[in-house]
């Protein structure tokens, strides 16, 4: 037994570094995992319709894709930390829906506090940030099961908001509610750059600040980072409050791109970011993912709902193509990766 | 069949020729075991003897590679035939075996409540359930859920429904652990009423002093094998140490005879108590290397986890060069100057996902650039001097941790603990799983590093890692009851280890 240990251990040390290059471009590979699969639907988008590669068509997916790729982002952080939080697509309703309420009259269904428009836009990130805070204290402190802890969330916070607006959709809030997705730079709405900007951040923390590494380092062995002296429940508890921040964010970017707040705004949308996540090669078991690897999840769906439209499929079927075609990309992800998605 | 001679009487278990590997690892090699009907056989061997492999072979939980197990002059059951293990032997495992949802009455029937086509008659159970408690005089109310029995109880219900499968054969792996004193005797004289009644105990325990106190015979194992068996009364404990260490290893492998340190006291621990320990007191000075030995459950690596932060005390109190020893929070203890290698790399060590790099730099993440920004280069950087520094054979920082040999592992591990510059080291279970070239130079490493003044603490069940101490001091039931300079032999620190005062 020892000879052979000897054996391993002692191999040829010159073979070490152009074996460790080959392993660092796999590992940048495996990131990039989607990108064929992006290409060629753009290529096939390319083809089937003319009017698809065009500047403004681009743009109209970018935008139509910024709150998406905002939740899958606070989603990813969740995730990567190995916990999980569904209600996020609530605190995208709920979250700009109490803002809206606070500082819209009293005849507009609002509240009748009307508040100045910055409190009330602050007041957005308020509840976001105190949602995830909320969230966090069930998960880590009471150690409740994040999954079911976080869909009960999920049906309290959309009652909540479907009780404060009594059903009704709200309109008349004042034009910085909307200006996010209507005001523009270099083209590209400002919801495009704010989720450019996050991802780039969370994408830069992730691999080159401590507390982006204790993230993965929670996510793959919580009790290894706990006796490496990562304060491991307070990261996960802030990691929650950053993401309801990032929800709150992706719920002011849907109402300016469609102008108003319904309801059920950002209802079902969890599925959708859970797709995007896990397609992008983010492990629902914790500690493994990039930023870039979840960017493109978003990107890919995007086109995909792009080009159902494009082609005109009856809305009644959109649906189910829709989820086919996500089946169909996680196991085009699994194939290509060759790792397992867990 | 020739008929047997009366007087020898037909061995109720007989293993012959057991062998059994694990990939390269031998847990037994020609093993072999007899239990007379009616004694209470004793094993021992220190850990890794080969007890548990000989355990699961005679309750059929794996077959052996070699050899074969008869049950009163038959062969043992086929492989899958569960309940004809079942009816034949039975153990009673450290680790419960029962459901603490379900009532005792439930427990004891499992998977064959009565009942009338597969309806269970609930009434009937318990009914059944009381007679069959009372018939081994066990006081434990059928219906309350198994999860509100004490240690001792479940035990018993434990030993009564092996006996309700038929078997008279039980295999008892170390009770005693987790009890107390009085229990101890409670459960002494319980093994005796049942052997009186035909039940024949295959003993296992660390606490030697127990084998004398209930058992008849005594099966010694040592490095997967088979060394002796004899009456008790025919070995007397020096002797039975000596079975149990090897002669061989008693010969020119004691450390060499050491100067005690006399520089100033590094870490000053003052009646520490915390359940697994009791009123602790010790220190330790600059540079000095202490061992800390002891039985699994003798609270050593309670007293270690505390120093490190990883749990709080009950009370009690310790410093370091003067400060209190932060307890219950790990990154304030590193901030003081304490690192450790956990007791399991596995769980406790390493991120398997993560590259080597991140791992030895885990705990020293917040050095290794402003504002907490990790520089891919200085991470590069310290994670290379680490391995060259422990000579970690990796294709290179990148590299996935968990394509490492164990060996390596270990080192990262160590290399985490070490990142920090400690001024005092804390290794639990250092060598656990790697091998013999590893371990030694693991072990190397300590004694660079007090040269440093960094002051070790080694808890190790292994003897070979508690040689580079200048003293060991031996944990008995939570407290310390033996102090060794440099220069013990392996029989007496064995010894008190076990408790047996020789």
């Amino acid at each position: 037994m020892t000879q052979t240990m000897t054996g391993m251990d002692g191999g040829p040390r010159t073979k070490a570094a152009p074996a460790a290059g080959a392993l660092s471009a796999l590992g940048r590979m495996r990131e990039f995992a989607l990108v064929p699969a992006l290409v060629a639907l753009v290529i096939l988008g390319a083809i089937v319709n003319d009017s698809f590669l065009t500047e403004r068509n681009i743009i109209s997916i970018l935008g139509a894709s910024a709150a998406l790729a905002l939740v899958v982002l606070a989603e990813s952080l969740i995730l990567i930390t190995g916990k999980i939080d569904l209600s996020l697509e609530s605190t995208v309703g709920i979250a700009p829906g109490l803002g809206a309420l606070l500082v819209i009259p009293a005849a507009s269904a609002g509240f009748g506090t009307e508040w100045p428009t910055w409190l009330g836009i602050l007041a957005i990130f308020v509840v976001g940030g105190a949602i995830g805070a909320f969230n966090g204290f069930l998960s880590v402190k009471l150690r409740l099961n994040a999954f079911i802890v976080s869909l009960a969330m999920l049906i309290v916070l959309r009652g909540l908001l479907t009780g404060a607006t009594e059903g009704k959709t709200l309109f008349d809030m004042p034009e910085a509610f909307f200006s996010i997705a209507t005001t523009t730079f270099l083209k590209l709405p400002m919801s495009v750059w704010l989720a450019a900007v996050c991802f780039a951040v969370a994408g830069f923390v992730l691999r080159y600040h401590r507390l982006g590494r204790a993230l993965y380092a929670i996510g793959g062995n919580p009790e290894a980072a706990r006796a490496a002296g990562i304060r491991v429940e307070r990261v996960t508890w802030a990691v929650y409050v950053i993401s309801g921040v990032l929800a709150a964010a992706a719920g002011l970017c849907l109402t300016g791109y469609v102008g108003a707040i319904n309801a059920n705004q950002g209802q079902n949308m969890i599925f959708t970011v859970m797709a995007a996540a896990v397609i992008g090669g983010i492990s629902m078991n914790g500690g493994k993912g990039t930023m870039t690897g979840a960017i493109t999840g978003v990107l890919l769906l995007g086109v995909v709902d792009n080009l159902l439209t494009l082609a005109q499929v009856a809305s009644f079927w959109k649906q189910a193509i829709y989820g086919a075609i996500i089946l169909f990309a996680l196991v085009v992800s699994r194939v290509t990766s060759g790792q397992a998605q867990e | 069949m020739a008929p047997l001679p009366l007087v020898e009487a037909v061995p109720l278990v007989e293993a012959t020729g057991i062998s059994k590997r694990f990939g390269s690892t031998v847990a037994l090699a020609d093993a072999r075991l007899t239990v007379l009907p009616g004694e209470s056989h004793a094993l021992v061997g220190r850990n890794g003897a080969g007890k548990s492999t000989l355990v699961n072979v005679l309750t059929g939980i794996f077959p052996p590679d070699t050899g074969a197990v008869a049950f009163d002059g038959e062969p043992a059951p086929k492989a899958g035939d569960r309940d004809g293990w079942r009816s034949k032997v039975a153990c009673v495992y450290q680790k419960s075996t029962i459901i603490p949802e379900l009532t005792v009455a439930e427990n004891l029937f499992i998977n064959r409540q009565p009942g009338t086509r597969g309806v269970i008659g609930w009434k009937r159970m318990r009914r059944e359930a009381a007679e069959l408690l009372s018939t081994w005089d066990v006081q434990v109310d059928p219906s309350i859920a198994a999860g509100e029995l004490n240690v001792q109880d479940r035990q018993f219900v434990e030993i009564a429904r092996a006996l309700s499968f038929g078997a008279r054969f039980i295999i008892l792996d170390e009770p005693t652990a987790q009890l107390d004193n009085a229990e101890i005797e409670r459960l002494f004289t319980r093994m005796r009423a049942l052997q009186d009644s035909g039940v024949t105990f295959l003993f296992i325990s660390h606490h030697l002093q127990e084998v004398y106190e209930v058992c008849q015979t005594v099966t010694v194992f040592r490095d997967a094998r088979w060394i002796t068996t004899e009456p008790v009364a025919d070995l007397p404990r020096g002797a039975l140490v000596e079975a149990m260490t090897g002669e061989a290893a008693d010969l020119g492998r004691t450390t060499g005879h050491r100067e005690p340190v006399t520089a100033d006291v590094r870490l000053a621990v003052t009646g520490l108590s915390d359940g697994a320990y009791e009123e602790v007191s010790l220190d330790v000075r600059r540079g000095e290397v202490v061992g800390l030995a002891g039985s699994s459950a003798s609270g050593k690596i309670e007293l270690a986890e505390a120093l490190v932060g990883l749990r709080r005390p009950g009370g009690g109190t310790a410093t370091l060069d003067g400060e209190p020893v932060p307890f219950g929070d790990v990154r304030k203890a590193i901030s003081a100057g304490i690192g450790f290698v956990p007791r399991d790399r596995h769980g406790q060590g390493l991120v398997a996902g993560l590259s080597v790099g991140e791992n030895a730099t885990m705990t020293i993440a917040d050095r290794l650039g402003r504002f907490g920004v990790i520089g891919p280069r200085r991470l590069r950087a310290a994670a290379r001097k680490s391995i060259k520094g422990l000579d970690i054979k990796t294709q290179g920082p990148e590299q996935p941790v968990n394509g490492l040999s164990g060996g390596n592992q270990q080192k990262v591990v160590m290399a985490r603990a070490l990142a920090v510059e400690p001024r005092l080291l804390v290794l639990i279970n250092p060598t656990a799983g790697v091998d013999v070239k590893s371990k030694e130079a693991l072990l190397a490493i300590v004694d660079e590093i007090r040269q440093g003044g960094t002051s070790v603490i080694i808890i190790s069940d292994e003897l070979d890692d508690l040689r580079p101490c200048d003293r060991v001091l031996v944990f008995f039931h939570g407290r310390i009851t033996a102090e060794h300079a440099a220069g013990w032999n392996d029989h007496d620190l064995v010894a008190s280890i076990e408790g047996v005062s020789s």
